[in-house]
């Protein structure tokens, strides 16, 4: 490991290329556009691809051909270039493409504010793209966890054999901060590979005993089919309503079975506390400060930073708050995370520690928020 | 070579009949995909159909090589991604015109630009069928639809033109009727380097012949072989006549790197000069 000092959208680029990834495709915005610039230096020095494709339409559809070619891709964007993206997750979620989509949210909707920070994504990533699906989503709050959970998104994405996203803000994108990195080499990857079976027995849609099929690179002796179409293992599409029940059903047990294997939310503060603060990415980290001096203040408050948002960690968190009396959500939004935790915890009282003006939300209003309640 | 491979080899006979109508010409096309990977004698696992969404679409369910099907108007995108990272393979896109003229012209026109290494064949049916005849890009003006009852009020497009200005290294245009020459184009299109795009003129009688009393297929097919000429004869005709007909041929052929292989050059370039900035 070594330490350097960057900003949070360029160790995104760099967990990408520790994580083995060999094909960027994106489109210019703001304020993802430094992950592009990134890109398009070092992935042609580490034997990768930087294409910047006419939209974000065509961005997210290369990086899943390139997936789908055994490469180990993705695509960065903002708001409005990931509602572009939508049509194209839903294909990568029904095909089972892995591939890593970094959003680095700004403030919405439509062009909002380019250049200020949001994280009214929340639920754009939960229900952006049409029909029943489930998705994998992970906050970082920190550039040290751009960095890791962009490595974890890779390694998420091939697990789970589906797309993935990161969900940074315009903030956490431009903060700088000293981050431990590998050496080259020094974290192993496996990419994709054919699988062991015979190619003529191969069915490229049989899943494993985890629900998750296997998809040979294109190319290789194994003949992958793939569709947009409800199909059957063999990559044949298919209007059969088991067929279709099923698949949907896999779709969701094949990671929502697996929650335990997504990151974990950090706990801090109050071992049994009466009140929790539950926040994720950049305004976790003004709720941890809040936190932390209300702590030093005799509140016994604990509070959790989610890094998985996607599945809900609903079992995590009615655990960690089944002590407490009270529950503070703190987010960059009109209360998207806070209807969630409304609707996981009933009885509790839920309340919103809100900001959405294009401003970061500071620990000052967090702390008057809560003592106001509190006392 | 220990294996070879005849025609039929590429086609998943258990998955028939196909779900395209009676007279249709996606059929015969498909064949002649089929007939040329045969004659390459490409490995199946080697081949992959790129399709989109529409009648034409779901050709991938009828093979037994590798298939892509993307979604609407998005295929020659996904194939960007695919040709990097499987630079042997021989990716067909076998496309709509609504899908490809339309919603994917975007991505039709880049991919010309850039000359990403696959052969477009286009089902030019002139209406989308799949979603029951409306008018399409290359639906000619004045002429009877499901949305264009009145005669549709605008133009139609020469897509033969602009890609051929976007800068693919191959282009021509044939029809279903004039198999031996569909057939040679598309063997043509998936030896060239770069993008090679076939516009093929497939009849749809189920609908845009139907509603604009065009006859049955068969009739269909004898107006594919009255109604167009060579392309130099085309040439030749008054501004007047030119209307009347379609011209078939090749217009371009050229020798142009493709994308990736271009794309690797200059990474190549990039590593000769140590890593270091590109002046
Ligand atoms: S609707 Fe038209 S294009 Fe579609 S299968 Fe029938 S004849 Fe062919």
């Amino acid at each position: 490991m070594r330490q350097i000092f960057v900003q949070g959208n360029e160790a995104c680029g760099l967990g990408a290329i520790a994580a083995g990834a060999k094909f960027f495709a994106g489109y210019p915005i703001t304020p993802a556009s430094e992950l592009a610039e990134f890109c398009s230096k070092e992935m042609p020095k580490v034997g990768g691809y930087y294409f910047q494709m006419e939209d974000e339409l065509a961005s997210i559809a290369a990086v899943i051909g390139a997936s789908l070619g055994g490469l180990r891709s993705f695509t960065a964007t903002s708001g409005p270039g990931m509602s572009l993206m939508q049509e194209n997750l839903g294909f990568a979620i029904l095909a089972e493409v892995p591939c890593v989509i970094i959003n680095v949210q700004r403030f919405g909707p439509s062009t909002g504010v380019a250049t200020r920070p949001g994280q009214a994504d929340i639920m754009q990533a939960r229900w952006g793209t049409h029909g029943d699906h489930t998705i994998i989503a992970l906050a970082p709050a920190s550039v040290q966890e751009c960095y890791d959970l962009t490595i974890e998104a890779f390694n998420l994405a091939e697990r789970f054999s589906t797309p993935v996203i990161l969900l940074s803000d315009g903030a956490l994108a431009h903060l700088r901060e000293k981050i431990s990195v590998y050496d080259d080499g020094e974290l192993e990857i496996t990419p994709r590979s054919a699988p062991e079976i015979e190619p003529e027995k191969y069915l490229p849609y049989r899943p494993n005993e985890k629900g998750v099929p296997h998809l040979s690179p294109y190319g290789n002796r194994h003949i992958l089919r793939v569709t947009s179409l409800i199909h059957d293992e063999k990559g044949y599409s298919t209007a059969n309503p088991t067929t279709a029940r099923c698949q949907l059903e896999r779709l969701e047990t094949k990671i929502t079975g697996y929650q335990e294997e997504l990151p974990q939310a950090k706990c801090y503060g109050s071992k049994n506390p009466d009140a929790v603060v539950i926040s994720f990415g950049i305004s976790a980290r003004a709720a941890r400060q809040a936190v932390h001096f209300l702590n030093n203040d005799n509140f016994e408050i604990g509070m959790m930073d989610l890094k998985t948002i996607w599945p809900f960690p609903e079992k995590n968190i009615q655990e960690y708050c089944s002590q407490a009396e009270k529950v503070f959500v703190v987010e960059m939004n009109r209360g998207q995370l806070t209807g969630e935790v409304e609707r996981i915890l009933p009885g509790l009282e839920v309340i919103p520690v809100l900001r959405a003006d294009t401003q970061v939300i500071s620990p000052q209003e967090i702390i008057e928020k809560i003592k106001e309640v509190l006392r | 070579m220990s294996e070879s491979y005849s025609f039929e080899d590429y086609i998943a006979w258990d998955r028939l009949p196909h779900m395209w109508c009676a007279g249709c010409g996606h059929g015969i096309t498909l064949k002649g995909i089929a007939m040329a990977l045969a004659d390459l004698q490409i490995p199946p696992h080697k081949a992959l159909i790129a399709s989109g969404i529409g009648c034409s679409g779901r050709a991938g369910d009828y093979v037994t090589f590798n298939r892509f099907q993307g979604t609407h108007g998005r295929t020659l995108a996904f194939a960007t991604g695919i040709n990097a990272a499987c630079p042997d393979l021989k990716i067909i896109a076998f496309l709509g015109d609504g899908d490809c003229y339309a919603i994917g012209i975007n991505h039709l026109i880049h991919a010309a630009r850039r000359n990403l290494n696959v052969a477009v064949i286009i089902g030019n049916n002139r209406n989308y069928g799949m979603t029951g005849g409306q008018f399409s890009p290359t639906t000619p003006q004045n002429t009877i639809t499901s949305t264009s009852r009145y005669g549709k009020p605008e133009p139609e497009i020469d897509m033969c033109s602009v890609v051929a200005e976007a800068g693919a290294s191959f282009v021509a245009r044939t029809t279903v009727y004039h198999t031996v020459e569909l057939f040679s184009f598309i063997k043509k299109a998936i030896n060239t380097q770069g993008l090679s795009f076939v516009e093929v003129l497939s009849p749809c009688p189920t609908y845009f012949g139907r509603y604009n009393n065009l006859g049955n297929a068969v009739d269909m097919f004898r107006t594919l072989k009255e109604k167009t000429l060579p392309l130099k004869d085309y040439e030749k005709l008054p501004h007047e006549e030119k209307e009347k007909f379609f011209w078939h041929g090749i217009k371009v052929q050229r020798e142009r790197v493709d994308f990736i292989t271009e794309y690797n050059n200059y990474a190549k370039r990039l590593q000769a000069n140590k890593g270091g900035e590109m002046s």
